[in-house]
């Protein structure tokens, strides 16, 4: 058998490589890892992002639980937060105290944490949004859409655990809601309240159980799934949006090493310095001017954070309902506060199989379809996005109330209709709109792009000057193009019609043959 | 030329060892091929000025963290002092040191590393099917060699064995977290009863709540302008001089009540039943909302309403506090009241229903 010709000294394996080599042979399984090409497109990042807060979120957090005492045992304030002195207080909320003023640069790191919060249920509903819109989560990517959806409720919960857990005045508020609802659950509700509360609400165990759940069995569950999600990535590969030499066998785009890996750090390093100068310059759950639970108080203004005040504006909204059933009840809550929002993720979950039902779509996608090009999917998604959107506006509805000087009860019957007319006339319109698109893309492909060049022909009629997208054949004629799911170029700039621009510093621009040298060099590069 | 010789060499086995793994490099251009041109030394000065900002924001953060006063101060000296920038001054230090850090790499990604546009072939077709067939038949040796068929004895006793099994540690793990809410109706912890129940047969006065926890101020008639609210706990004698007991008052979800006086002259239609619960014009109602238990925090004195600042449930003063808009379906509990001879409140007996939001057994 003829060996492969060995490669010259200076390409071999480094030191450390070989060593490692010697023992586990793993070149033959690391060299098709370092060559995995990725599709170099923006949208895609919009996952990294979820993923590099909660990179974050675990720095901080871990820092947090070195001085945080989930212990509802009351105890005397004598902190450095001199307003406060004197005051009766819980554990937890006492060392959140001693955290934003006893620890050196506590606070910072604090804001950082919660900002990251907002920012990872943030970046996974846009990732989320740009997988449903493109329809990734077709065949062969399902499982990767319900473990993805299946990590939003888990950031939702671990949002709500985490901010509960200073056992401030907005955040008692919140557990007191909460409790309400759980009671609200048909049959179990009493029992499922006393089992989480251990009690009567608010009892003394709350606070602890949240403690464990948010920094050990939420987290811990949610860097198996995204090891998972991240493995069915890598094994099923990435898709990709349509464009030459893109098919559906094969991934155009850049190998890992060196250029993405180095990108993807520096995205990773940006996310941190975003959430970083969010966490220094913009104040974040100021508990210290909430302060302390007490079921004797509540404030107007009293809004969940972002992820939540959806289900808090559902509740808002849903009328005055108790059904009374031989002696039983179930309460008005249940239906906004419970069945809504397991109805909206059931939804979510069976999303995959429903437009499989829908279309018999069973092929094997790794291209991506344009918007447009799924009307009713699209329309789905934009329906469902105004129904989000209204109640998240409700969850701020007495805040809406008083910053336009409105009648708070109109707002609410604002948003009751809202919630029922403006979805369906969201879906009409993006299906029209959706339309619309296909409509133009087909037009430019088969008039050419408009030029803004109106010419007067001979017999005195005015016509614009369309520039044809097609070759032309022998016989003088010009191609169809086909429509491919790709862009279309609407305007001549997008053909060079503007030409390129001249590179050089602030001032002036560089030698001319310096530049050309450099273009041709370059040329000569690509081509070789 | 050797050394561009060397370029295409290296650039020949790097094709070789991307074409290991199905990948066709169809571009893998270096960025600079003419050396000393301005437009890579601008390249390299943005990279690293880039860098060199992360350096020097750093450095500053370093010294801000170390040298800048943090300890909390005061308002009336607050704004002077240099304390309240000490958390935004390290926010933007270390968060432009980053944001240098990053855009350093990403700019010298963009400008240095090689141009590549590399086609790779996927391979998703399933796995030929002598591998397929090989999988098939180890496992279904496995299942019939181990006696697991679906019906076998074995694989029964074994799924009875197993199922049991978790059976119990699932059980026992949410056993432990099970209370019976309903073991002790009698019991001011029971959903039907609150804290001004009193089993002992004591007393239970209206404390209006100071923000003080120490503080006993029994609520008198006089405290209340016509038309004004005020938040009440309940109060035994027996609770005087132990903070733990008063403290537990405040801090008891059930027990805070809203002591209302009326204006005189304001007819009120009481519930059922319920037409003695008041005194003169005054009246004494749950103060955590029917709807999800926040406390009935908004006065609206014009329309003689009380509204919830969670969901805006509002309660009609002049109707025994039945709710008038928004989600609650429940009126606020009354409490049943009366003055004794030293001119105190006290609450005549616990409230006739249950408090807070509304649940199952409730009927």
């Amino acid at each position: 058998m003829a060996e492969e010709p060995r490669q010259a000294p200076g390409t071999v394996l480094a030191r450390p490589l070989r060593w490692a080599e010697d023992r586990l042979h793993l070149s033959a399984g690391l060299h098709a890892q370092l060559n995995k090409v990725f599709p170099e497109r923006w949208s895609f990042l919009l996952g990294e992002l979820a993923l590099y807060s909660f990179v974050v979120l675990l720095l901080t957090g871990t820092y947090l639980s070195l001085f945080f005492d989930p212990s509802m045992t009351e105890v005397t304030y004598h902190g450095d937060y001199t307003l406060a002195d004197g005051s009766v207080m819980s554990r937890a909320f006492a060392s959140t105290l001693d955290l934003s003023f006893d620890v050196r640069g506590g606070l910072l790191v604090r804001q950082i944490h919660h900002w990251a919060a907002l920012v990872f249920v943030a970046a996974i509903i846009v990732h989320l949004l740009r997988i449903f819109f493109s329809g990734a989560f077709r065949r062969p990517r399902e499982a990767n859409w319900v473990i993805g959806l299946l990590m939003l409720v888990l950031a939702i919960v671990e949002g709500f655990t985490g901010y509960s857990m200073p056992d401030d005045l907005l955040s008692g508020t919140g557990l007191r809601i909460t409790s309400g609802i759980i009671l609200s659950i048909p049959v179990v509700g009493s029992w499922l309240h006393w089992l989480v509360f251990g009690g009567e609400f608010p009892g003394d165990q709350i606070i602890p159980r949240l403690f464990t759940v948010h920094i050990l069995l939420l987290p811990g569950l949610l860097i198996v799934l995204v090891a998972v999600h991240l493995g069915l990535v890598w094994r099923q590969k990435h898709t990709q949006v349509r464009a030459p030499q893109r098919t559906e066998r094969n991934v155009v785009g850049t190998r890992i090493v060196p250029t993405f890996a180095a990108k993807s750090i520096g995205l990773f390093i940006s996310v941190a310095a975003v959430l970083t100068l969010l966490g220094g310059i913009f104040q974040i759950n100021p508990i210290w001017n909430y302060g302390p639970y007490s079921p004797l108080q509540g404030s107007a203004g009293s809004q969940p954070d972002w992820y939540i005040a959806w289900v808090d504006g559902a509740a808002r909204l849903w009328p005055a309902w108790e059904i009374t059933l031989g002696g039983h009840r179930v309460p008005a809550p249940f239906w906004a506060t419970v069945v809504m929002p397991a109805a909206v993720f059931a939804l979510a979950f069976c999303y995959p199989w429903i437009e499989r039902r829908l279309t018999g779509d069973r092929a094997h996608h790794n291209l991506l379809d344009r918007a447009r090009d799924a009307p009713v999917r699209s329309a789905l998604g934009a329906m469902a996005l105004t129904f989000f959107a209204i109640l998240l506006l409700t969850g701020f509805n007495d805040i809406i109330a008083l910053t336009f000087s409105l009648d708070l009860d109109v707002v609410v019957w604002a948003g009751r209709f809202a919630i029922l007319l403006l979805p369906p006339a969201a879906y009409a319109l993006t299906y029209r709109v959706c339309h619309g698109l296909q409509t133009g893309d087909r037009k430019i492909l088969s008039e050419g792009i408009e030029t803004g060049i109106v010419v007067r022909r001979a017999d005195g009629r005015f016509v614009e000057i369309h520039q044809p997208l097609g070759e032309r054949t022998e016989n003088g004629e010009r191609e169809e193009v086909p429509y491919a799911g790709a862009p279309v170029p609407r305007r001549m700039n997008q053909l060079g019609a503007a030409g390129t621009a001249l590179p050089g510093g602030l001032l002036l621009p560089d030698p001319q043959k310096e530049s050309e040298d450099l273009r041709r060099a370059r040329s000569n590069e690509a081509d070789s | 030329m050797s050394g561009d010789d060397e370029v295409a060499r290296l650039r020949q086995l790097l094709r070789r060892a991307a074409a290991k793994d199905d990948v066709d490099l169809r571009t893998y251009a270096r960025r600079w091929p003419v050396p000393a041109t301005r437009a890579e030394r601008r390249a390299r000065r943005r990279t690293l000025a880039w860098l060199g900002l992360a350096v020097v924001a750093g450095l500053c953060f370093l010294v801000l963290y170390l040298a800048w006063p943090w300890r909390y101060v005061p308002p009336p000296r607050q704004p002077s002092s240099g304390y309240r920038l000490y958390t935004p001054l390290l926010g933007i230090t270390l968060g432009l040191a980053l944001a240098g850090l990053s855009f350093g790499i990403i700019t010298y990604a963009r400008n240095f590393l090689a141009h590549e546009k590399a086609v790779q072939q996927r391979h998703d077709e399933p796995s030929p099917l002598p591998d397929q067939d090989a999988t098939a038949v180890i496992l279904h040796e496995a299942r019939t060699d181990a006696g697991l068929t679906r019906r076998s004895w074995m694989g029964r006793a074994l799924g009875a064995g197993a199922g049991v099994c978790g059976l119990g540690a699932g059980v026992a793990f949410v056993g432990s977290f099970v209370r019976d809410p309903w073991d002790n109706p009698a019991s001011p912890q029971s959903p039907w009863h609150t804290a001004w129940s009193s089993p002992t047969g004591e007393r239970v006065y209206l404390r209006r709540v100071t923000g003080d926890p120490d503080e006993v101020a029994l609520a008198r008639p006089g405290d209340l302008e016509p038309g004004g609210v005020l938040a009440a706990v309940p109060f035994r004698e027996s609770e005087r001089g132990d903070p733990d007991k008063l403290h537990e008052a405040l801090h008891r979800a059930d027990s805070p009540v809203v002591l209302v006086r009326l204006r005189p002259g304001q007819h009120v239609t009481a519930r059922p039943g319920q037409a003695s619960f008041g005194w003169h014009d005054y009246y004494v109602y749950s103060r955590v909302c029917t709807h999800l238990g926040c406390p009935i925090g908004i006065d609206e004195q014009r329309e003689a309403r009380l509204m919830c600042p969670c969901h805006s449930s509002q309660f009609d003063l002049r109707t025994g506090a039945k709710p008038v808009f928004g989600p609650a379906v429940r009126p606020l509990p009354q409490l049943p009241v009366a003055v004794t001879d030293d001119g105190v409140f006290y609450a005549r007996s616990d409230f006739t229903e249950p408090v807070g939001p509304s649940f199952w057994e409730l009927g």
